[in-house]
């Protein structure tokens, strides 16, 4: 058969490469070592751009800001053992948020396997309960159907970390090289669209509701249901909270977006949850950080829950109405079932909460104590960089001041990690995020605990050209948890202070890593590295800004408590309107 | 707490016993039984499970859980009248004078005498959970001195396969019920 005559015969590593290049990668993020250095050959002449970074934790979370950003697989490669290990973290990250990556990782040669060799790690089994699945290729032939299956499964459904663990003997030998015309996975079928049945009964819990909420999560963004999302607030009025994971997902400008809810979500958008009759659950998954206690979360409502994952419905939370489907569709399907309908007005409820947002806004004073606030600094940011700028959050403090202060006026601009909570996510997501989105600027706001994790990959991107600016809160400590320990701890401050008072010099730290190098005590100086900041594009820019340290974030539920006992600060609980609906 | 037995076919794939075991396992629940086998297709396994957990909403959520293995073709939870086996191996104490009265309660349970010495007398028998711990009662004033017991299998009953029924769902559009 010419067909048969045709078929090249590749290397393992020239088949990977080439597999790569078929399912459309355009770059990679990684570091060479032993078992994978067959795969760095071919990749060496391929058109796919190859970042190397300086630790493989940043060439993880380097691919999930570039997923993040384009809503492509983000594709990060790595050695055995040490490599491979190194990016658990992300991998793991990325498994909670829901992030599509897939992660390359050489293996020992497959008669060495399970003999304890050099570099050997079962990465396989390490990452089987943070992977949506995971490959261990030991033949070359068996590299091309992976790879296809690999990136098929991380991007549908509901998105996710595929591992592909492919041994040093598979990608030395040589094999026809075929490709699978299509993927066989006779075990994986994501249902995508709803039931008819079931948006009819929601539509009728929708009809007959009177304190409804719209509670939208990072499914909405990674489904881009934007449009339908908007559509959906116009025909039907009803308040909307947005999560963490999908700030942005309505412009928060919007009347009826009542912000954040959660541990620190806004005074509306808890309370709005917490006295509802009629939760509308769309793309989210009732993450503790939301319901605070469950059995005292949203006590009167009924609940529609629609998420392309069924077994996130009704895990946390009984759904009354459950949606299995991609939210996108899900949404379309309620405003067909729901437009031309006569619904409530809603109108004494929309007040109620429009009113509790006007009331309960998250504060913020320019300074304190002479000092800088962080809040202060981040608003500024927000404000000075626009709602047109990527931004990206390491985790703590900055990360929900960040998430209530920016302009989250646009979708998909907004990365952080949520639902792992990984310090160090920052800097090499942003990287990523520059990379998969060069003509935006992009600004990662990072703590100075977590900046301390990852930092190095400035010098990654100093060297590739991918000018990030970063800004470097500096409260020399690990801020929310000393605000832990001043609320819980009786003060008692144990490890939480870093003591990154000029240790170390964070500008003259960025300098040394081939970025511009900025630091900020002053309102005045606030401005003027600002537009410095803004002004440079030709390198990284690392500005710090020396803050308070006992600013507290507020509100604030505290863990294992109710949401009604959220408080606005210090022994300070909101006065809920008396009013009974 | 309530026992149900789910029936899971999965691909015949290394690993895939590991990815069950542990997903039961970190999503905080216990395994009471497990038997792994083939099935009547080389590219299926069959892998029978017993967890004790405390309503169906848990037994919905695992069951959730499960599917989202990509190996994982089809789960039936089997109902309670299904036939349902373990087999048993026991190795008693049996001199002259009570090896036949051993026989004889062996015999009563359908089992088998597989092995015998001089003090010992090793018996064979399959049934319901029910019937094999009736017969180890019966066969404990003997003295028991090792026994082994493999894990429960279940097939529904009816004309119906779980082979059918996985074939049902692959022609089924994608969309949910």
């Amino acid at each position: 058969m010419a067909d048969a005559e045709a078929t090249p015969v590749l290397t393992g590593a020239q088949a990977l490469i080439e597999s790569l290049e078929r399912v459309g990668v355009e770059v990679i993020f990684g570091i060479p070592g032993g078992a994978i250095l067959p795969a760095y050959d071919p990749l060496y002449d391929s058109s796919i751009r190859h970042i190397l970074v300086r630790h493989e934790q940043g060439a993880g979370h380097a691919a999930e800001g570039y997923a993040m950003v384009t809503g492509k697989v983000g594709v990060c490669i790595a050695t055995s053992g040490p490599g491979a290990t190194n990016l658990v973290t992300p991998i793991a990250d990325a498994y909670m948020d829901s992030v599509p990556i897939v992660a390359i990782t050489g293996q020992v040669s497959s008669a060495a396997i399970g003999t304890d060799a050099f570099q050997e790690a079962d990465i396989r089994g390490i990452t089987i309960p943070i992977t949506k699945h995971s490959f261990l290729v030991t033949k070359p032939e068996d590299i091309p159907a992976a790879i296809a299956a690999a990136f098929e499964v991380a991007i549908t459904g509901r998105p996710g970390p595929v591992l592909v663990d492919i041994t040093k003997d598979a990608l030395a030998t040589s094999a026809p090289f075929v490709w699978p015309p299509e993927v066989s996975l006779p075990g994986y079928r994501p249902t995508t669209t709803p039931h008819v049945k079931q948006l009819r009964e929601a539509a009728k819990l929708i009809e007959k509701a009177h304190r409804p909420v719209l509670y939208i999560g990072g499914g909405v963004v990674k489904a881009k249901a934007f449009e339908e999302l908007a559509e959906l607030v116009r025909i039907t009025n009803i308040p909307v909270v947005t999560t963490l994971m999908a700030r942005g997902a309505l412009p928060d400008s919007h009347e009826l977006n009542l912000g954040m809810p959660g541990m620190h979500g806004t005074v509306a958008a808890v309370g709005a949850l917490q006295k509802s009759d009629l939760l509308i659950a769309l793309g989210t998954r009732f993450d503790d950080r939301v319901t605070g206690k469950l059995s005292s979360f949203a006590p009167d409502a009924l609940v529609i829950h629609a998420d392309i994952d069924p077994a996130e419905i009704s895990k946390n939370r009984v759904a009354d109405v459950p949606i299995v489907g991609d939210v996108r569709e899900v949404i379309a399907g309620l405003i067909t079932e729901l437009r031309g309908v006569d619904l409530p007005s809603y109108q004494q409820w929309r007040t109620l909460m429009i009113g509790l947002k006007k009331k309960y806004p998250v504060e913020v004073e320019q300074t304190s104590e002479g000092q800088l606030t962080p809040q202060y600094v981040i608003q500024r940011l927000g404000q000075v960089a626009g709602p047109d700028a990527i931004y990206v959050t390491g985790v703590g403090q900055h990360q929900m001041w960040s998430a209530h202060l920016l302009p989250h006026e646009r979708p998909g601009a907004w990365l952080n990690s949520g639902g792992a909570g990984t310090m160090g996510y920052c800097v090499p997501a942003a990287m990523g995020a520059k990379t998969g989105r060069p003509n935006d600027v992009v600004w990662g706001i990072d703590g100075d605990g977590c900046f301390q994790m990852t930092n190095q990959e400035l010098v990654t991107c100093a060297l590739n050209d991918i000018p990030i600016k970063i800004a470097v809160i500096n409260n020399q400590s690990l801020g929310m948890v000393r605000q832990w320990q001043t609320l819980f701890y009786d003060k008692r401050y144990s490890s939480t202070n870093l003591d990154t008072h000029r240790i170390p010099d964070f500008p003259a730290l960025a300098e040394a890593m081939g970025a511009l190098g900025l630091r900020a005590e002053t309102p005045e100086e606030v401005e003027e590295v600002l537009a410095l900041a803004m002004a440079t594009n030709d390198r990284p820019v690392v500005v710090e800004f020396v803050v308070h340290k006992d600013a507290m974030v507020w509100p604030m539920v505290a863990a294992g408590t109710s949401n009604d006992d959220i408080k606005i600060a210090r022994d300070l609980a909101p006065v809920w309107e008396e009013e009974v609906l | 707490m309530k026992s149900y037995t789910l029936s899971v076919l999965v691909e015949n794939k290394p690993g895939v016993l590991a990815r069950i075991a542990g997903l039961i396992a970190r999503r905080g629940y216990n395994i009471e039984s497990l038997a792994v086998g083939p099935t009547e297709s080389e590219e299926t396994s069959r892998i029978t499970l017993t967890v004790v957990v405390e309503d169906d909403l848990v037994l919905e959520q695992i069951t959730k859980q499960l599917n989202k293995l990509l190996e994982v073709l089809k789960i039936v939870e089997l109902e309670e009248n299904a036939v349902k086996r373990e087999l048993m191996l026991i190795k008693l104490r049996a001199d002259p004078a009570t090896r036949s009265q051993i026989i004889e309660v062996v015999q009563l349970f359908r089992g088998k005498t597989v092995d015998v010495h001089n003090d010992s007398l090793t018996v064979e028998a399959t049934g319901s959970p029910e019937k094999l711990a009736a017969l180890m009662q019966m066969l404990q004033p003997y003295g028991v001195r090792e026994v082994v017991q493999s894990g429960l299998v279940a097939l529904a009953r009816g004309s119906k396969s779980l082979t059918d029924r996985a074939r049902l769902d692959k022609a089924r559009p994608r969309t949910n019920s």
